[in-house]
């Protein structure tokens, strides 16, 4: 026993699990999960080559070297730079960046709640964020306008879910139901406003309400990489907070957590990263909810290497969806309909299971 | 008293928010270095007293003191260096192993770029050791038995490295040879690195084993406090449990050993002691003063 508590490095005889991270000249120190890294490099080495694939297929076909040499500046054809830079780079990028955005959201708010039916599809923070941007769409308000009209939504609807659910403590259970209420009515809301708004104003709202990223521009990734940078540390360093809030109140507390303060920063970071992906594409369901489960079943319970590899899933899995919905059909259809079709499933699946457990 | 505290209360009340008091005018001076128990009937107020110490809930009156400062006016994490807390049923996010879930206990430890320095590998390997857990170090949480899973908890308060700690009933569900083994381990843990202890217990036979003092409580008051031997009489058990019980000292430890009346099992065995249906009695009698409590 003594031995082991002087054992600083790596005990011999046994592979390292965990690498320490300790530059000599940095007074910086982590530790990385070798498993959690191997996947995460893994999930974005599957996401890159989805999307390269993606920027190979469209009405004019490029062989993979022909993107390759356009990507680096020096195009086979003067027109392949239009085809990849203009129209399917910021589709592909826009597709990747808004999976992992969904995922990270959902990540984080299936670990503070503690209940892996959470997400923010389900729980109507999508809905919300949707109802406003719907509102700009058919009020012609300016497309800038978009991204914070998303953010307030969805965060309104986070802290409302939130408050209703809330009795001395949060039951992941009871914000489950509450936000499929709450989804109903951000839902029928936005309905509404489409039946009341002449046609051809709502007719960019309803295609946008399926979940697209139809004409997805170079804006959109700028949108959604200026607010990742912004939103992606804070979640990194709440993450920390939320493995300890996962052992109770009354645990987290005596380990120093400021329970409630911690709670709020990562509600509305959560509801961040949704905005940012509804924002850009609509509101796209089910990624949100299976990108951390996967994530959770193959590298454990949520950390920050946790949270980055669910985000390479969810943007492999949506730029997969995007890939064919577009192409495996004789129409192209919005991902959000293919994701929708993939994901319900798996939810009463999931449902069911969670329901045995108990 | 002459021991020094550096965990005291002063006329301490406590109530939850819209309740009437739980711990009236409550002071109580927490011996360094020593283990302290709190015992006393169901919703006596000795888990809400731990509460308090642990700064999770505000005096309604009077006041927590750590080291001679306010405890509510301690930053949260400031305390959490001090103080550790294990609440009595803390939940295990599903699939963790063994050392993610003490390496948690790190967090206060922990800032924003010094995140896992050699200090907080050596604080885990430590409490893996002294807890007999690192064999389990690649296990799932949820796969262990009660008994390894509190092992394992206590591992995390450990690896807080905090000089108090404070246990909420930390033997509730285990089996007896489990109790003893979590028992022995505080024990351990007291007398090897001086650690205070201060827990709440139910069975009154392990607190007066394993107590350097015990705190009697009832109706959110202090009715007794000091050395088991001093303090645990038939009378106090009366006054606190309202059950009439015989005291005599354990026959291992010498520490005094609270065996209930029961009337009817005080017919049953008058006349023969030791008879060969004493292991029985004695199951009934453990029985019924279960029910009792």
């Amino acid at each position: 026993m003594r031995s082991d508590i002087a054992g600083g490095g790596p005990r011999s005889g046994r592979r390292p699990r965990w690498i320490p991270v300790r530059p000599a000249r940095f007074p910086v120190s982590t530790r990385v999960r070798v498993r959690t890294l191997v996947l995460t490099i893994a999930a974005s080495a599957a996401a890159l080559v989805t999307m390269t694939w993606s920027l190979t297929l469209g009405s004019h076909e490029l062989s993979p070297a022909e993107v390759a040499r356009t990507l680096v500046g020096a195009p086979a054809e003067p027109g392949h730079a239009f085809i990849v830079n203009s129209v399917r780079l910021p589709r592909a990028l826009t597709a990747a960046l808004v999976g992992a955005a969904l995922a990270v959201s959902g990540a984080v708010l299936q670990a503070l709640v503690r209940n892996p039916l959470a997400s923010p599809d389900v729980i109507g923070v999508n809905s919300g964020a949707g109802l406003v941007v719907v509102f700009t769409l058919v009020t012609a308000l300016p497309a800038a306008v978009v991204p914070v009209g998303a953010f307030v939504g969805a965060t309104v609807t986070a802290f409302v879910v939130y408050a209703l659910t809330w009795r001395s403590g949060v039951s992941g259970t009871r914000l489950v139901l509450v936000g499929i209420g709450v989804n109903a009515v951000a839902s029928a809301l936005t309905t509404l406003l489409i039946v009341r708004y002449p046609v051809d104003r709502v007719s960019l709202a309803v295609w946008w309400q399926a979940g697209t990223l139809h004409g997805a521009e170079w804006a959109d990734v700028t949108v959604l990489l200026v607010g990742a940078a912004v939103l992606l540390p804070v979640v990194l360093w709440f993450t920390r907070h939320a493995a300890v809030l996962q052992f109770g109140d009354d645990a987290a507390r005596a380990l120093g957590v400021r329970a409630e303060q911690a709670r709020t920063a990562l509600l509305v970071a959560s509801a961040g990263f949704a905005a940012l992906a509804v924002a850009a594409a609509g509101p796209i369901g089910f990624v949100a909810l299976i990108s951390p489960h996967i994530a959770r079943m193959l590298a454990g319970p949520l950390t920050g290497g946790v949270l980055l590899f669910a985000a390479g899933i969810g943007a492999c899995m949506l730029s997969a969806a995007d890939l064919v919905a577009r192409h495996a059909f004789p129409i192209a259809l919005p991902v959000g309909v293919l994701t929708a079709a993939v994901g319900a499933p798996y939810f009463l699946f999931l449902l069911a299971r969670t329901n045995r457990a108990r | 008293m002459n021991s020094t505290s550096r965990l005291n209360t002063e006329s301490l009340d406590l109530a939850y928010p819209g309740t009437d008091l739980i711990v009236s005018d409550l002071s109580l001076r927490v011996a360094d270095g020593r283990i302290t128990v709190l015992c006393g009937p169901n919703a006596c107020g000795k888990s809400t007293l731990l509460r308090a110490l642990a700064r999770l809930l505000k005096p309604r009156r009077g006041a927590v003191r750590l080291d001679g400062q306010e405890i509510a006016a301690l930053p949260t994490k400031e305390v959490a260096t001090r103080l550790g807390l294990l609440p009595q049923s803390p939940s295990a996010p599903e699939g963790i192993t063994v050392e993610d879930l003490v390496a948690r206990g790190r967090f206060p430890h922990q800032r924003l770029l010094r995140q896992w320095g050699e200090e907080d590998e050596n604080a885990v390997e430590s409490a893996l050791g002294m807890t007999h857990t690192q064999a389990l170090r690649d296990r799932p949480v949820d796969e262990l038995s009660g008994g390894q899973r509190q092992r394992v908890w206590i591992a995390m308060a450990l690896a807080q490295e905090t000089d108090i700690l404070l246990l909420d009933e930390p033997t509730t569900y285990l089996d007896l040879a489990h109790r003893v083994d979590v028992l022995e381990l505080l024990a351990e843990l007291n007398e090897s690195r001086s650690r205070t202890i201060v827990m709440v217990l139910h069975e009154l036979n392990e607190a007066c084993r394993y107590a350097h003092r015990i705190v009697a409580m009832r109706e959110g008051r202090v009715e007794a406090e000091g050395p088991p031997s001093e303090v645990v009489t038939a009378d106090l058990v009366r006054t606190v449990f309202d059950l009439d019980t015989v005291v005599i000292p354990d026959p291992v430890a010498s520490t005094p050993l609270v065996i209930p009346e029961g009337g009817r099992l005080r017919r049953n065995t008058r006349g023969r002691p030791g008879g060969s249906g004493a292991g029985v009695d004695a199951d009934r009698a453990a029985r019924q003063a279960s029910t009792e409590r």
